[in-house]
């Protein structure tokens, strides 16, 4: 019994044996396909050479398609006149001026409507999100709407709404709607007082930065003196005062050299003052009202994203409610909005490209666009232009990364 | 041994339960929120009473022409005259049928696939996937038994925004799928591919991606390479879109954790039969909200193509402000076009947010 069993048991182990010799006898000679560094090598290089393969006939055909269509190559255009008017420059421009300078008023339009878009969502935005926790039963269902409704909007629509609709819906420059005689808003635009500066308007300047640094100087001697005492010095009311007080002195020390520049009624239009044209205010109301919907949501989700223990812990400590929010909740919630907020930024930048649709002269509209019709160098304007969001987009996440890495939670 | 009995609980004070005691609480809680709420309040009427008006009570409900537009508040004949513009473009009137099975057939998949007591979804969505589109396109565009050939340039209004936006989908899923994977893969040649892919299309405006595509996509192919514009601006939506998908995807892929992997490894699972069978089932479900942000985001962007001169449903609304005879009625031709988008974003965000609640099961 016991010798049958053994040999039964020596034979499964001999098969067992064979088996595993059979098996790497059959697969020695291809085995090395198993190797997972191999494979990523192989996949690697016929991905590399597919991608080759498939850039070179795209560039080629290029190639001879400029050359049959007698396109030119080559950055030369940039030197040559436009001969096309921009409607707004922050530059001085003229149809005389180069393609390289059209590039330039482009660009320069196109920061202008992304930092005043950035600075309009992001208070209206953090006044809807922070409308959306109040405890006001109505007040946070006017703001879930808010949201709601604009963000369900495509941006295109609500930039030619505001263009063509609301805008055109204004009265005339000589019936023009009227605040306290300096701010104006007709069918031309949006009028609103500028300055004027005369001899000395430095001085006033210089004493704002000085006043600025001494401020902030103020500020860290007093958190100093708070870690070292534990004494708490009023700050913001020193400096605040301090920056007010002393320019108004300069000012008029050195005789008022700053005047404000009122828009005046002068025929059909109006003169002097800072003219906010139609389609940069249409541009500029859709997009903030846009991008302030999505920011709402981002405010809310990061003040809700702090514990409401931390509230109640600083309650404990005998905190103030300001001061908790200060303190507790603000520094905490940063951390959460920061990171989508920038993205957000971002996509307003490249949404303003949508400026086109209504003639606002921005980079897309004036350089992909007008400049573009005029020489066909599709390639190169559209890489330029690609490149300038490109290397923007690129540079916020670069600073992101440095942002997260410093700010990120530390945990045990 | 007497038992002892608990008198009865006294109800709650009349000045906490109740209307009353709800209006309090939560609009008149002090002196700040009475004022934000009577302000409020007063506004909302205000305008809702105004836009009622405007809209429904003095507007021009019934007509056909020009002319019945005779009074002071909105006029929805413009509306009614352009519908099926809105809807089908310039699409032939007696092949109008043809956009019209599409729609419905559209409209019975969304159903079938969406509402969960309907059983076979998985024939369903494989119908979607593969014969579908095939078959759709021989239907709109025709040139197969006996159907006349309609042309792309004919195509319009709603017709155009949901084909863009749903084949801007059904593309860029898998596509996004790969670059999420190849984002997060060994092989460094791969990896950076798809980073600077990704970063590449998220950094520009998809308005330069249109653009080129439009303008340089043909100077990219051989001969009378003449691809038609429709599927011209696809491949832009198409390259652009997959880049989103691709992160939203990346997301769930980071957030499941490193034991899901070791154990599909130790079980002796491939590269692929890890990803299908472990991996993906559950990244995907985790970032489905993200996925369909990027939809009602594609859906949204489709009304770009009105700048390279297509006509999806704010181009047909933009046309139509045009018109000559309809002048000065852009406000009810820009508010059915709003409301066209906003009830399909909302719905699918609306959709999202209780898919998201059923499937949350605990994955975190």
């Amino acid at each position: 019994m016991s010798g049958s069993n053994s040999v039964s048991k020596n034979t499964a182990k001999e098969q067992a044996a064979k088996t595993l010799a059979k098996s790497e006898v059959n697969t020695s000679w291809y085995r090395w396909i198993y190797n997972p560094g191999v494979r990523a090598v192989l996949f690697q290089t016929l991905l590399v050479i597919t991608i080759s393969v498939i850039l070179y006939s795209l560039v080629s055909n290029a190639l001879q398609n400029l050359q049959i269509r007698g396109i030119a190559t080559g950055f030369g255009f940039m030197d040559q006149t436009a001969g096309f008017g921009i409607g707004m420059s922050l530059i001085e421009y003229d149809s005389t001026d180069t393609y390289g300078r059209t590039f330039v008023v482009g660009l320069l339009n196109t920061a202008l409507i992304g930092v005043l878009g950035i600075i309009f969502a992001t208070i209206l935005g953090f006044i809807i999100g922070v409308a959306r926790l109040s405890n006001n039963w109505l007040l946070s269902r006017v703001a879930s709407l808010y949201v709601e409704i604009f963000r369900n909007i495509p941006l295109l629509l609500q930039i030619l709404f505001w263009y063509t609709v609301v805008l055109q819906a204004l009265p005339s420059a000589r019936n023009s709607l009227s605040l306290f005689d300096a701010l104006f808003l007709n069918i031309r635009g949006f009028y609103l007082p500028g300055f004027n500066f005369n001899d000395g308007a430095v001085g006033i300047l210089i004493a704002i930065i000085v006043c600025l640094i001494a401020g902030i100087f103020w500020h860290h001697k007093a958190h100093k003196h708070q870690e070292e005492t534990g004494e708490c010095l009023p700050t913001w009311r020193y400096s605040l005062s301090l920056l007010i007080a002393v320019p108004l002195l300069v000012y008029f020390a050195l005789g008022q050299p700053v005047s404000l520049d009122y828009p005046v009624l002068k025929g059909f239009n109006f003169q002097g003052g800072v003219n906010v044209n139609p389609e940069l205010f249409a541009l500029l109301i859709a997009l903030s009202i846009y991008t302030a919907s999505f920011i709402a949501e981002i405010v809310r989700s990061g003040i809700n994203a702090v514990d409401h223990g931390q509230t109640e812990a600083a309650g404990a400590l005998g905190l103030t409610k300001g001061t908790t929010l200060k303190l507790i909740i603000i520094p905490q919630a940063l951390r959460v909005i920061i990171p989508p907020l920038t993205s957000q930024y971002l996509n307003l930048v490249k949404n303003s490209s949508l400026a086109m649709a209504i003639g606002y002269p921005d980079l897309v509209s004036v350089f992909a666009g007008t400049t573009l019709n005029q020489t066909g160098q599709a390639i190169e304007i559209i890489s330029m232009t690609m490149g300038v969001y490109l290397a923007l987009s690129l540079l916020t996440s670069l600073l992101m990364n440095i942002y997260n890495s410093k700010k990120a939670l530390i945990e045990r | 041994m007497d038992q002892f009995n608990f008198s009865p609980s006294q109800p709650p004070p009349s000045n906490t339960i109740g209307a009353a005691a709800w209006l309090r609480k939560h609009l008149f809680s002090n002196v700040n929120n009475s004022i934000i709420t009577v302000v409020l309040f007063v506004f909302l009427l205000s305008s809702l009473w105004s836009i009622f008006q405007w809209g429904f009570w003095n507007a021009d409900w019934v007509g056909s022409t020009r002319a019945d537009c005779s009074r002071e508040a909105a006029c929805w004949v413009f509306i009614q005259v352009r519908f099926e513009q809105f809807m089908f473009g310039f699409y032939p009137e007696e092949e109008s049928w043809r956009p019209t099975l599409f729609f419905a057939s559209l409209v019975v998949f969304v159903l079938w696939l969406f509402i969960e007591k309907i059983p076979y979804k998985k024939y369903a969505l494989v119908f979607v996937l593969v014969p579908y589109p095939l078959l759709a396109t021989a239907l709109l565009y025709g040139g197969v038994a006996s159907l006349p050939v309609v042309d792309t340039h004919a195509w319009g209004g709603l017709l155009v925004t949901l084909i863009i936006a749903l084949i801007g989908m059904l593309v860029s899923l898998p596509l996004g799928i790969m670059l999420a994977l190849g984002r997060r893969s060994q092989m460094p040649i791969v990896r950076s591919l798809s980073t600077v892919y990704i970063e590449f299309w998220r950094g520009v405006p998809l308005i330069t991606v249109l653009f080129m595509a439009s303008v340089m996509l043909p100077l990219f192919f051989t001969g009378d390479f003449d691809v038609d514009k429709l599927l011209r601006a696809l491949i832009g939506v198409v390259l652009f879109n997959s880049a989103y998908m691709a992160e939203a995807i990346r997301g769930g892929l980071q957030s499941i954790s490193k034991g899901q992997y070791e154990a599909g490894e130790a079980l002796g699972l491939s590269y692929w039969r890890l990803h299908r069978l472990i991996i993906l089932p559950q990244a995907l479900k985790i970032c489905i909200p993200s996925i369909v942000n990027t939809f009602i985001a594609l859906l949204k962007d489709t009304s770009l193509v009105l700048i390279i001169g297509m006509f999806d449903v704010l181009g047909i609304a933009t046309a139509a402000n045009s018109d000559p005879e309809w002048l000065g009625f852009s406000t009810e031709s820009f508010i059915f076009a709003a409301l066209i988008f906003w009830i399909m974003c909302f719905g699918m965000s609306r959709y999202s947010l209780r898919l998201e609640n059923k499937l949350n099961t605990g994955h975190r």
